[in-house]
């Protein structure tokens, strides 16, 4: 299944956050939306998955989403959004109790996407009892759980130390190497985006638009921390965002 | 130049609440004491203060009778089938606020409106209402218990992490798993401490409608000790409603322990 973004707008009141934007997400492939901050690029997000409407244009699903999916567009949260009061199995088990099927059937998928994940032996943890990088993988292990045909992240790595990104970018490139999951992955951080981007959309300041499409062709697996092509991209995208971040920082914020 | 070596001064300390264990008791036995040592001194005279050892015997009388519980029995009946019916309807109407603007707009002023109405001035109407039996003294004490449940409640509703229901809605939940599943458990950390303050409120209440037309109750026995200035009975009494909000604080306690095992 695709996503297309059909010359999509977005007012809120006076503020025009982000105009004219046309995308498309081809599926199996790793999206990148980078820009500076307030560009809209989060908002832009919760359009994907239906929890914002655009003033104008439209969010179009291309295809069916595949056999035993059970949430076509999921989101993995930058605060991780894990129930405080469920365990690790709980959590996961919530997003599948709405769904019709038998409980060995569920539990067959919650070990599924924990031997995944690599948190079978945390399952009756309380996520106060695992450390950032965890919270994260559960909530990885969560969107997991429903097959999704998309899956929108939301700087998913952003409250984690470096050291835990690193890591928790390894676990992604692995997880998408193993089975291809299509995902628009929201960041700031631009290594992030030239490790698991197949393309990275670079968003100019408010109101934001596209300011240039960047396809990159090395496989994921062969990307690695500090690679001189990727650093080189990373310089590239770089010299496009300078001046627009620099800009959107010193904006007064009217609100 | 060489300045000389000076360790750094430590100013780090203090504004932390630590726990320190026995000293509440030890308050109490201090206080005690001097009670005690006062009036056996004569330093208080016996109309201002009844010896404590008095009260206790008066306690131990009042045991060995049977009527402690003739009287304390009716009292905790009344107790908790009025601050159960009252924390019932208050939790409900406090989550229905929580949950529709429709009934935030027309409740929310309503509630202000009854708060402040102390509510042992409506007993009399309430006797006409519901009769002069048990069922004024339910009403009364479910009242007074009604409305801090339900502010406590809509703003513990309220305060539910908005990402966590975004997550739930983002997963497709249906609006009853997200109730049931996020925002009750939610908001349940209010709910209980909204609850520790109505149920004491209701212990007062208690206590008012019981000295208003009660045979038996810690409220009648109170007033009836009241009047005949017997001051050891009626520091019996006070002894028993102090112990009684001891217990239910207590009993809270206990149960934000349980269901609130996941806070950090």
């Amino acid at each position: 299944m695709d996503l297309r973004l059909d010359n999509v707008s977005h007012h809120y009141g006076d503020t025009e956050v982000f105009r004219d934007i046309s995308l498309e997400i081809p599926s199996g492939q790793i999206v990148c939306i980078v820009g500076p901050s307030g560009c809209g690029k989060s908002t832009l997000l919760r359009m994907l998955g239906g929890l914002e409407q655009p003033t104008s244009g439209r969010v179009l699903q291309l295809g069916a989403p595949p056999q035993g999916c059970l949430n076509p567009l999921t989101y993995i949260f930058q605060d991780f959004a894990l129930l405080p009061w469920r365990s690790v199995r709980g959590n996961i088990s919530l997003v599948l109790e709405d769904h019709k099927m038998t409980p060995k059937a569920r539990e067959e998928i919650i070990a599924d996407v924990l031997a995944r994940t690599k948190l079978s032996e945390f399952a009756d943890a309380l996520p106060k009892q695992l450390s950032g990088g965890m919270k994260q993988r559960v909530a990885i292990a969560r969107a997991l759980a429903v097959n999704p045909a998309v899956m929108l992240m939301d700087e998913p790595l952003s409250a984690l130390d470096s050291q835990t990104r690193e890591l928790l970018m390894d676990d992604l490139i692995s997880l998408w190497t193993r089975q291809p999951f299509t995902a628009v992955y929201v960041t700031h951080n631009l290594a992030e985006a030239v490790r698991l981007g197949h393309k990275i959309v670079v968003l100019s300041r408010r109101p934001g638009q596209i300011r240039e499409v960047v396809s990159l062709e090395t496989p994921l697996a062969e990307r690695r921390y500090g690679d001189a092509s990727l650093e080189a991209q990373q310089q590239h995208l770089w010299g496009l965002m300078r001046d627009e971040a620099a800009a959107a920082d010193a904006e007064l914020l009217h609100v | 130049m060489s300045d000389p070596a000076r360790s750094v001064e430590f100013r780090g300390g203090g504004f932390v609440a630590q726990r320190k264990r026995g000293v509440g008791l030890m308050v109490f036995i201090v206080l005690l004491l001097l009670a005690e040592w006062g009036t056996r001194t004569g330093f208080i005279s016996a109309l201002t203060l009844p010896r404590p050892s008095d009260v206790l015997l008066t306690f131990q009388e009042l045991y060995q009778s049977g009527m402690l519980f003739k009287h304390l029995i009716p009292s905790l009946t009344r107790l908790v089938i009025g601050a159960a019916i009252g924390a019932t309807i208050g939790i409900t109407v406090g989550v229905l606020i929580g949950l529709f603007s429709l009934a935030r707009a027309g409740l929310v002023p309503l509630v202000a409106a009854i708060f402040p109405i102390p509510k042992i001035a409506l007993l009399p109407l309430f006797v006409i209402w519901f009769g002069i039996d048990e069922m004024s003294k339910y009403a009364l004490i479910a009242f007074g218990t009604f409305t801090p449940t339900v502010v406590a409640t809509y703003a513990a509703v309220d305060n539910v992490d908005r990402t966590l229901i975004r997550m739930g809605q983002s997963f497709g939940l249906s609006w009853r798993s997200i109730v049931a599943k996020i925002v009750l458990p939610g908001a349940m950390p209010g709910i209980l401490s909204g609850l520790r303050i109505s149920l004491t409120i209701a212990i007062i209440l208690l206590v008012a409608a019981e000295m208003l037309g009660a045979e038996y109750g810690i409220g009648a026995y109170i007033l009836q000790a009241g009047s005949l200035y017997d001051l050891e009975r009626l520091f019996a009494g006070v002894v028993i409603l102090s112990v009684l909000g001891v217990v239910v604080s207590g009993v809270i306690g206990a149960v934000e322990r349980r269901v609130l095992r996941w806070r950090v």
